[in-house]
């Protein structure tokens, strides 16, 4: 009888090998972010590197407090790194653009606006004519499959719907790179679900360069090309896996075995790392 | 939990209800002004009143000075306590010089320091006019501050990673974000306005509601004097709906608690 837990796997041929062939987007180098808070100065992110290639969707997960959101605020130009670099497409990242699209966990939808006119908030200030954002609008408000809502305001909206809501605004400024912050994480699961099978529609409808945050296991795989696994606070990279699940993807796939050999894998990383956070 | 009987309660309509409840208070009046004449005058006194004196004109030339007033200070103290509160909101240097002495002459009661104002300018429209306004402003633009200050941190970065600038996030965000709190401030500086229009009337006067109500209880016209009175609570109701409707039409799309 095998004495061993139920964390410690049998050697499953996860590849973490990088033989992307597409171009590199987003090159993040050695980026540091340190804070001063009230009990010292506290260490964000200790020098994390990887790179994001053209239309791959990564995901990356890790314990709460391991600077997740840091690094997405820094790639999104919201926060400065304390050293490193992140650059898209060969630039440097100034400050917040519409190159970098951010969907956030609490949706941010502007609730004096209609769906409609949230959608098209990004495409206004781009001087694009009116009629340029109403078909640019409808075009993603049917993309995530809003049609009859496109004139109510956020406060007629589920969760759900909301978050559908802020996809469809940061896709229709076309962002080089789609950064999305938990962005299913205020919802129950089922609409957890079923959000996560409409993103998979949308993206293989449209491709982006996407850069996926979230706590949940489970959700990563299914979404993304790549998992990285980040070490608990500070954070720096513990290890990157290959998702070589073909797409299209469906929530069957979840029971597949491939599926689940991976997740075993992940989970099992991310979960070391919340016990030493506990320590 | 049972289903609540239907009772004869609810079939009466709501309108039904506010006609009932005028009639409860002119009864209330009626015996108060039986009980304690010297006090109350009688709904027919004050009514004969009312066509005396609107028909000679004093009537609407003392309300018209009163509700002018009131819309010349309130609407200085609007339209200034704005750019202010989003000066404060803005910049902190300006807030630090500012705020600690908004602070201290707003818990001052107006009625004490329209003394100094009567000293400057006289007992004429402007000292009036004057006083309502610091006291409005004064309090308009703590809470538009607020207000301000209150904008979700996130719909700011929200409008920024779609590619606004400064002036986009001043014009698309804070200001329709802010429109809330303006109405709030509109409505307690109306009120506001009014409390201090007493104030100023009282104290020194040519023509006004309270100049009018002061005088008349001088010579015990108590008809007169309920008059003005009713005079005064019509106007601030015709103010309060108004700034109502105006928050319905503009602040629609808030979350309510109740959703």
């Amino acid at each position: 009888m095998s004495e061993k837990t139920v964390f410690e796997i049998d050697e499953a041929p996860i590849s973490h090998d990088l033989s992307d062939t597409r171009p590199v987007r987003v090159h993040i180098d050695n980026v540091v972010k340190k804070f001063q808070t009230r009990k010292g100065e506290m260490t964000a992110l200790n020098g994390v590197s990887f790179d994001i290639h053209q239309n791959e969707f990564v995901c990356v997960v890790g314990p709460s407090g391991c600077g997740k959101s840091t690094l997405l605020n820094i790639i999104g130009g919201l926060e400065k790194p304390t050293s490193g670099t992140v650059t898209v497409d060969g630039k440097p990242v100034e400050g917040p653009g519409p190159d970098r699209g951010v969907v956030f966990q609490q949706y941010a939808l502007f609730p004096w606006l209609t769906v409609e006119d949230n959608v098209k908030f990004g495409l206004k200030l781009q001087g694009k004519s009116p009629e340029e954002c109403n078909e640019i609008a409808q075009k993603y408000i049917k993309l995530v499959q809003l049609e009859d809502f496109a004139k109510s305001y956020p406060k007629e909206l589920s969760g759900g719907m909301k978050q559908r809501v802020a996809i469809a605004r940061a896709y229709a400024v076309n962002p080089e790179v789609l950064l999305m912050d938990e962005p299913f994480g205020a919802l129950d699961a089922q609409t957890r679900t079923q959000l996560q099978s409409e993103l998979l529609k949308t993206w293989e409808k449209e491709k982006k360069t996407c850069f996926f945050i979230t706590h949940d296991v489970e959700e990563a795989i299914i979404l993304a090309q790549r998992v990285v696994i980040m070490y608990a606070r500070p954070g720096r990279v513990k290890d990157i896996v290959n998702i070589d699940i073909p797409y299209p993807r469906t929530q069957e796939t979840k029971m597949s075995p491939r599926f689940l050999e991976l997740k075993n894998y992940i989970w099992s990383q991310v979960y070391q790392e919340y016990l030493s956070v506990r320590k | 939990m049972e289903e609540k009987k239907p009772s004869i309660w609810n079939k009466v309509p709501s309108w039904a209800w506010k006609l009932i409840s005028l009639a409860l208070a002119i009864l209330v009046w009626v015996l108060a002004s039986s009980k304690w004449p010297a006090v109350f005058a009688s709904p027919a006194k004050v009514w004969e009143a009312f066509m005396k004196l609107s028909g000679n004109g004093t009537l609407w030339k003392n309300a018209w000075a009163s509700v002018s007033r009131v819309l010349a200070g309130f609407g200085i103290a609007f339209v200034v306590s704005i750019p202010v509160a989003f000066l404060m909101a803005w910049y902190d240097p300006f807030r630090h010089i500012v705020e600690p002495w908004i602070q201290f002459i707003r818990n001052i009661p107006p009625l004490a320091y329209v003394f100094l104002i009567i000293a400057a300018l006289g007992i004429g429209q402007t000292s009036k006019v004057t006083v309502i306004f610091i006291a409005a402003f004064l309090v308009m633009v703590v809470t538009i501050y607020q207000g301000v200050k209150g904008v979700d941190t996130t719909l700011i970065k929200a409008a920024k990673v779609l590619g606004a600038k400064q002036k986009d996030i001043f014009f698309k965000v804070i200001i329709p974000a802010s429109t809330p709190f303006i109405l709030v401030a509109a409505r307690l500086g109306l009120s506001t306005s009014l409390t201090t229009l007493m104030a100023s009337e009282i104290v020194g006067g040519d023509r006004g509601l309270g100049m009018m109500i002061q005088q008349a209880s001088g010579y015990y016209q108590m008809d007169v004097v309920l008059l003005g009175i009713i005079m005064l609570g019509i106007i601030g109701i015709i103010f309060e709906k108004i700034v109502r409707y105006l928050e319905k039409r503009f602040t629609g799309w808030q979350e309510t608690v109740q959703q």
